[in-house]
């Protein structure tokens, strides 16, 4: 499930800009506890971003993207009001997706 | 003779070159690191934790059910905006002065029925498991981001606690006879890439304190100002004081005063 | 483990093999998903890595760049972003040479979406940065050296 992510879209010109902070510990399988335990590998493979419809970005990630994801993207077209949905899912099979409108 | 002072003048031309491609340098790192720290800044992962805490602050919680919207943290309950930049602050109902963390601490006990224990074991986040605390501190922060830091410990509890930390500040003590003015009780002083802030002056402890709390890249969360002091003392070879600990908000309540005038830039982000 | 990886081929096959691979702990349940390109997450080196993300050998483009500081002060967050003024990329993806596996994020751009993206990633040492971009159906790249220093304490 997961914290809510923060999603920020904003109109310009003709062209949406994303913005997009993702909670989560991107844990990468290579780190050890303090009892030296290999704490294991935990975080997200794909990430989808949707305008409405339509997908406008899909990403596959790999451990070494930072805990606590960023990703910035842009499309053309989208107008104030419209729905962007982001929805991510990891490897233990957890999901989310959050909503925002463009401004 | 004139070999000899040419000898001399060529190698103080070399030492001054080599002087001068040291300060270029530095300054180049310089301006990269400002580069780093500015591509990080939008999209701080603290607004996350902002998002988080207001959560929390709404929530019915605890033995109680009850949420923290009555909370009192200084500026009358519920009322958020500023409260950040004026604390620590003597509160009458406890006959203490407190700053932002034992305030809602007090406030999740009173409140919502928690116990003291119960809400400050987790007073920092581990990795996978978050702090609450953390959380509400960043949506309290965040609602002072653009005002001015206002504590001039004018009461005579606040004059005593700021008292207290300047002595703290000031106070050698520890297997390396460290104080925090050693390493920040001067300008210009950076320990490797980090520039270490003069917090005896208003300059200094007012870039210190306004960006807090700030979320530590290096640490992946954000930190409390109890927990960058309480680590202070830790890097500093002192014993760690228990979180919350009258120490702890003495120095706090000396550099918020120091600071007071400054505007708040909040919730930060740091190496 | 290339043991205990015999001794499970032998015993299983299909839906149970892949249970009994996820209960071993040796795949995770979303590792076993079809569509996250697990073989160039895998890959080590940067040639694997290209392989596996059926990129060959790519040409060095002077249209596409790699953004990203000269210096981070800490290797746990590294800005870094791929950009392109090349027409129709359809892909485009973030490897880090030095890391223990080269490939951080890839991204399938739709039409419309531009070869633009900012993400951060974590980089164990100073290291070249690869920017990698599918346009028309070939492979360009880019490099860039980010440097990595380890902090001091504070912050």
């Amino acid at each position: 499930m997961g914290n809510p992510m923060k999603i920020r879209a904003a109109n310009k010109d003709g062209v949406t800009e994303v913005k997009v902070l993702v909670s989560h510990e991107m844990e990468t399988g290579q780190r050890k506890d303090s009892a030296g335990a290999i704490v294991p590998a935990w975080f997200i493979t794909e990430l989808t971003a949707k305008h409405g419809d339509k997908v406008v970005l899909s990403s596959e990630f790999g451990p070494s993207v930072s805990k606590n994801p960023y990703l910035a993207f842009k499309f053309k077209g989208g107008a104030k009001g419209d729905k962007i949905t982001v929805s991510w899912k990891d490897n233990k099979g957890d999901t989310r997706s959050d909503e925002a409108a463009i401004n | 003779m004139i070999r000899r002072l040419m000898k001399t003048l060529v190698g103080a031309a070399i030492l001054a070159a080599f002087a001068g491609s040291v300060a270029a340098q530095d300054s180049k790192v310089a301006d990269e690191l400002a580069k780093y720290r500015e591509a990080l800044a939008d999209g701080n992962p603290a607004d996350l934790f902002e998002v988080k805490g207001e959560g929390l602050w709404l929530e019915k919680r605890g033995p109680k059910n009850a949420s923290l919207e009555q909370c009192d943290l200084g500026q009358g309950p519920g009322k958020l905006e500023g409260a950040y930049a004026a604390l620590p602050k003597y509160f009458k109902d406890t006959n203490k002065v407190m700053d932002v963390e034992s305030r809602l601490v007090h406030c999740m006990v009173t409140l919502q029925g928690f116990t003291q224990a119960e809400v400050t074991k987790q007073w920092y986040s581990k990795p996978g498991k978050d702090s609450d605390i953390e959380a509400l501190v960043t949506f309290v922060g965040a609602k002072s981001n653009g005002m001015k830091i206002n504590v001039p410990a004018t009461h005579p509890e606040e004059a005593k606690m700021a008292k207290m930390g300047e002595y703290i500040f000031y106070r050698r003590s520890g297997p390396q006879d460290f104080s925090c003015s050693i390493c920040h009780g001067q300008d210009g002083k950076r320990i490797r890439l980090q520039d270490l802030g003069n917090l005896t002056t208003k300059a200094g402890a007012g870039e210190a304190m306004r960006t807090w709390p700030s979320y530590r890249v290096s640490q992946g969360t954000v930190w409390t100002m109890q927990r960058r002091l309480i680590d202070c003392m830790r890097q500093a070879r002192w014993p760690e004081p228990n979180y919350l600990a009258d120490s702890i908000i003495a120095l706090e309540t000396y550099l918020q005063k120091t600071a007071t005038g400054t505007v708040m830039e909040t919730p930060g982000i740091k190496r | 483990m290339n043991n205990q990886r015999r001794t499970v081929l032998k015993s299983g096959s299909g839906a149970a093999l892949l249970g009994m691979l996820a209960a071993a702990g040796i795949i995770t349940p979303g590792m076993a998903l079809a569509d996250w390109n697990k073989a160039a997450f895998d890959a080590k080196s940067m040639a694997d890595t290209l392989k596996a993300l059926g990129a060959g050998s790519p040409a060095d483009s002077k249209d596409v760049q790699v953004t990203g500081p000269d210096i981070a002060e800490n290797g746990a967050v590294v800005p870094v972003g791929v950009a392109s003024s090349l027409l129709n990329v359809t892909m485009v993806a973030i490897l880090i040479e030095k890391n223990p596996n080269a490939l951080a994020a890839s991204f399938v751009l739709p039409e419309g979406t531009e070869a633009n993206v900012q993400t951060r990633v974590k980089m164990g040492q100073t290291s070249n940065i690869y920017a990698l971009v599918k346009s028309d159906g070939k492979f360009f790249m880019a490099t860039k050296e980010i440097k990595v220093t380890l902090g001091g304490c504070g912050g």
